[in-house]
């Protein structure tokens, strides 16, 4: 029996057409668009004027504050325009516009292909490097990573586990990391642990990637303290809590950090960010970034640079089929639907997916027929149902002690509904209207 | 024959006992009440839509009997005559307050505002707005999705299925402001009603730059200002591109109407436009500006 | 691209089960008990059913239609699923005009108007049965002899159900090793070569279809294992208590409608509870009053009664009975600590 967690989760089709394609090299855009809040925090602030002349890797702006991150120019190039677009969410937000000159590199920055093993920096000098380089969590969540890996004066750290589980279906960027770039990533596995000062890291793998097991067990077979654990396919177990409980069984309380169970999860793109920056000194300017979906001609695995165009990614990956209905930034189960395709990518794409018109749209409401299969999948062990009408009705208090905030939108209820009922758009509202009601009480 | 005595002498013994016991109960536990509150109570319309801002006809009423003045308070949907009744009962002087109405400061229908992308979540507005900006380029403008017609217990709004937008129908509208919290978007606003429910106001309340604004939609508001300059009574500001009439302010001259570029305000209950000479270009002659 | 995007908040994919799909799966389900009844009553069966789902469809898109003035939601298979089970829950020698009386109550009262699917609190089925076998206690409790009656409607030559010959046999004070020679083998019960209602003898088919509902994940095993288990619980301590008064919990679980009733009345998802701790707590408390209807009551049979108690419970059983949330031991623990 393979270990996953323990309550909930489903089944969905893996569909993860991309798997075989090597990462590319994306050619440098035109112009690139980079948002100043790309992380979750406090948004970056930029001194920088237009006409200003930068090169790539470059600071362009600082970390407004501890929970926030460093954002470095992806691109060389003139400052075009301090502006405000539209960003994936259809809202406006302070962006810098850059337009691509050469690709001239800041000198700092090794660009050398040699595996770099040897740990020359101390743990905080480590932490700093994070911070300096501003990397965030590259599953999805863009928390800044330094934060993690400082933890809060009287908590523990014990294990390290490294997220390469990959359960959105579709996705297969992490894959294709573990799989090319496997010894980096071992060595940004024992950064992070020098980091959080721990002798023993995980890295979970489901099952569905057979190779990139194999691959990690043979590279890690000589290094003291890093353990392959192997998962049972099951969504969300890339979810931080579920994945602790899978990996070494202990279940995060309600309302806190997984430090408090004496884990610090890292994700596979996060780690090799890490590497990068503490070896080679290169800040979090291009991630890997998967384009596929039903209809995409050349599914691929790119490595692109942030701020590139959704829509010059699509392109280079064949092109919008014609019956496009849907494209989403992200994996299906969570990702964010686009409605426009001149947004760019940022420290959090993980992929762009198209759906066709068949797939995109959803079916009609009906009633709730009480089957109860929402809180069967709950990985959270929550109501779905409740929470829906709670949240639809305002009923705002019983949400609260339902435990509407333990909520990880991870969709399983909305995925299995068979009434097709919107649960987990109502639950995301009632979260968003409980989580101001908590912060007015405090 | 005993049987039936006794039965009937147990029981009629036990009810004259429980009798004593609720009568004396009844005196201890007693409650002083303001005979007052019922009355006013029953003079106000039991609508119990919180417009006054109390949870419900009840507290309202409460709170009236027990104010000092009440000339603050008001009951929107029983408007004057309510509140004269319940003045006469207190003996208290009543406020004054004019009728107020809600409107929709969006006139952003299909037509005017192209729909660049389906929404096809769940049909609420606060869905909707948690997600993105909207199915325009107007990330300001209204969903179109009715969560103020939920919301509305006077059925006094219905969504136009034509434009997209909701109407507000005049003569139902209390002002209860139920609406007005509904709306994420805020373009929802209880305006005065004014004389003969005439009333201008400005149907917009994008706050981005003129071009992009414009760009969205034919009928932004693009803070040009114009109107702003012609207003003889300084009721018009512009802030965050956005113009905005103060309806204390203002007096109905209705010189912005024409001036404004995009058609953006509008002017409601005004008899139709007669066949005036050369009206529009006086305002431009007159070089004050309010800004 | 000529069409614009769709832009909907996540999930973006879905698993594509849908209320038909987990309708039509009990529809199947029902069908090997269908062919048994059919195979013991014959024509009578044939009609009875034919008629229940035809009446219990007809009104539920004439109440939509007229009354609800919505768009009749027929084909999702709610209405046919709540015909077959009254059928099965009614003797096959049922007059035309009762089965219609049934499915008005059973639709009307005990769905529509709570607000049709999914705000029922009372599974219509029985609350159509149980108004019938209170209004018609006579017709309601003849039952057709089987495999003899085939061809027999109205007429049909009547028998007594394997509970009523105990119940009876008991209280004129006959003991129960004599009266077990009055009732067929367990193998008997067990293949449905019994007095009964239509759907309710045949065991073996039941079970048949519960497996199907098992493999489909239509339902769980936690309703049907906790009503079988707790009947055959309580039944084993009166047995073992005094084995001459009491039927052992072979013979309980075997006869009337436990077995329907277990895994197709009491899983119905409208009228069950929603956790898993709860659905327990609801089963075991059919099981048990089941029993206590059963030996201490006034019926024979007592599922229906027993089934509607519980269904009342659900909103308390719900409201109480939460799932087990994650990361709550570690809370608990914590709590206490403080």
């Amino acid at each position: 029996m393979l270990k996953t967690f323990s309550l909930g989760g489903i089944h969905p089709a893996d569909r993860k057409i991309s798997a075989g394609k090597s990462i590319e090299v994306l050619p440098l855009p035109k112009r690139v668009v980079v948002p100043l809040a790309q992380h979750i925090g406090a948004p970056a602030k930029t001194e920088l004027k237009k006409g200003d002349q930068i090169k790539t890797g470059q600071v362009i702006a600082k970390s407004g504050g501890f929970v926030s991150a460093n954002i470095h120019s992806p691109v060389s190039g003139k400052v075009f325009k301090l502006d405000e677009v539209v960003d994936a969410s259809g809202y406006r937000k302070p962006v810098i516009i850059i337009d691509v000159e050469g690709d001239e590199w800041d000198e700092s920055i090794d660009r050398s292909e040699t595996l770099k093993t040897e740990i020359s920096l101390s743990s905080e000098e480590i932490i700093k490097k994070v911070g300096e380089m501003g990397i965030v969590g590259m599953g999805g969540a863009t928390f800044p990573a330094h934060v993690k890996l400082s933890p809060p004066p009287g908590k523990k750290c014990d294990v390290l586990i490294i997220n390469g589980v990959e359960c959105e279906p579709f996705l297969t960027s992490d894959h294709r990391v573990m799989l090319e770039k496997g010894d980096e990533l071992i060595v940004g596995v024992k950064i992070l642990m020098k980091a959080l000062k721990v002798d023993r890291a995980v890295i979970g793998i489901e099952n569905n990637k057979p190779d990139a097991i194999q691959h990690l067990t043979t590279l890690t077979e000589n290094e003291q303290g890093i353990e392959i654990q192997p998962l049972k396919v099951q969504y969300p177990q890339g979810g931080e809590k579920q994945l602790i409980d899978a990996v070494i069984g202990r279940q995060v309380p309600s309302g806190k950090l997984p430090i408090e169970v004496g884990a610090v999860v890292h994700n596979v793109g996060t780690t090799l960010a890490v590497y990068e920056a503490v070896q080679k000194n290169k800040p979090l300017i291009e991630r890997v970034v998967t384009v596929t979906g039903p209809g995409v001609s050349k599914p691929s695995n790119f490595l692109a640079r942030i701020g590139t165009p959704v829509s010059q990614l699509i392109e280079a990956a064949g092109g919008l089929p014609d019956n496009t209905g849907k494209v989403i930034g992200g994996g299906p189960m969570m990702g964010k639907a686009l409605s426009n395709l001149e947004v760019p990518i940022t420290k959090g794409s993980s992929g762009i997916l198209v759906l066709p018109h068949e797939e995109a749209h959803r079916k009609p409401v009906e009633n709730c027929i009480r089957c109860g299969k929402c809180v069967s999948v709950c990985p959270m062990g929550l109501e779905p149902y409740l929470l829906m009408i709670e949240a639809e009705k305002e009923l705002l208090d019983r949400a609260e002690s339902d435990n509407i905030m333990d909520c990880i939108e991870c969709g399983s209820c909305s995925f299995t509904c068979p009434a097709n009922r919107p649960l987990l758009d109502y639950i995301r509202l009632g979260k968003g209207n409980v989580g101001k009601i908590i912060r007015n009480r405090n | 024959m005993s049987i039936v005595l006794i039965t009937i002498l147990t029981l009629a013994g036990l009810g004259a006992l429980a009798a004593v016991i609720l009568y004396l109960a009844s005196q201890k536990f007693k409650v002083f009440e303001d005979p007052r509150i019922n009355q006013v109570e029953e003079a106000l319309p039991a609508a119990n839509c919180g417009g006054c801002g109390f949870p419900g006809c009840r507290a309202f009423a409460e709170a009236l009997v027990k104010a000092d003045d009440i000339s603050d308070l008001n009951c929107p949907v029983g408007g004057a005559d309510v509140m004269a009744t319940v003045a006469n009962i207190l003996g208290k002087e009543m406020g004054k307050s004019d009728p107020l109405v809600a409107v929709v400061r969006c006139n952003g229908t299909c037509e005017h505002r192209p729909r660049l992308n389906e929404y096809e979540g769940a049909t609420s507005c606060a869905v909707a707005a948690a997600l993105y900006g909207g199915e325009t380029g107007c990330s300001y403008g209204c969903y179109g999705l009715g969560d103020c017609v939920e919301a509305c217990d006077f059925n006094a709004m219905y969504m136009d299925e034509k434009t997209g937008l909701p109407v507000i129908i005049e003569d139902n509208c209390v002002a209860c402001g139920a609406c007005v919290d509904a709306c994420p978007k805020e373009i929802i606003e209880l305006r005065k009603k004014g004389p003969k429910s005439r009333r201008i106001f400005v149907s917009c309340v994008n706050q981005d730059k003129g071009a992009v604004a414009k760009k969205a939609c034919d009928v932004a508001c693009i803070g040009c200002g114009k109107c702003a300059k012609v207003c003889p009574f300084d009721a018009i500001t512009i802030e965050n591109n956005l113009a905005y009439i103060d309806y204390d302010k203002c007096r109905l001259c209705r010189k912005c109407v024409p001036v404004c570029p995009t058609n953006a305000i509008h002017e409601i209950n005004f008899p139709p436009p007669k066949p005036k000479p050369a009206k529009e270009q006086e305002p431009a002659n007159t070089p004050e500006s309010s800004n | 691209m000529n069409q614009k995007l769709v832009v909907s908040p996540s999930p973006h994919v879905h698993s594509g089960d849908s209320v038909p799909k987990n309708m039509y799966g009990v529809i199947i389900a029902l069908i090997p008990a269908l062919l048994a009844s059919l195979w013991y009553f014959g024509i009578g069966a044939l009609i009875v059913t034919l008629t229940a789902i035809a009446a219990c469809v007809l009104f539920e898109w004439v109440i939509q239609k007229y009354l609800m003035k919505a768009t009749p939601s027929i084909s999702d298979g709610s209405a046919a699923v709540t015909g077959l089970l009254l059928a099965f829950n009614m003797p096959s020698n049922l007059p035309i005009g009762l089965i219609i009386i049934g499915a008005a109550v059973a639709i009307g009262i005990g769905k529509m108007s709570f607000g049709g699917l999914g705000n029922n609190t009372f599974n219509p089925a029985l609350v159509g049965r149980v108004f019938l076998l209170i209004s018609f206690p006579v017709q309601m409790t003849s039952w057709p002899v089987p495999v003899a009656s085939r061809f027999q409607y109205l007429d049909a030559t009547t028998g007594a159900t394997p509970l009523s010959v105990v119940k009876e046999g008991l209280s004129s004070g006959a003991s129960l090793s004599e009266l077990m020679g009055e009732i067929p083998s367990y193998l008997n019960l067990f293949m449905g070569n019994m007095g009964g209602s239509a759907g309710e003898i045949a065991g073996i088919t039941l079970v048949l279809g519960v497996l199907y509902l098992l493999w489909r994940k239509i339902i769980t095993w936690h309703i049907p294992v906790s009503v079988l288990g707790s009947v055959a619980v309580f039944a084993a301590i009166l047995n073992i208590s005094d084995p001459e008064s009491y039927a052992g919990p072979l013979f309980h679980l075997l006869t009337g409608g436990v077995l329907l009733g277990a895994f197709f009345m009491a899983t119905d998802y409208v009228s069950s509870p929603m956790s898993k701790k709860g659905m327990l707590l609801y089963g075991v408390g059919i099981g048990l009053i089941t029993v206590l209807i059963r030996v201490y009551g006034s019926y024979p049979e007592g599922v229906s009664f027993a089934i509607l108690i519980m269904n009342a419970f659900v909103p308390l059983i719900d409201r109480y009975m939460k799932p087990k949330r994650f990361g709550e031991k570690v809370k608990t623990t914590k709590v206490q600590k403080q």
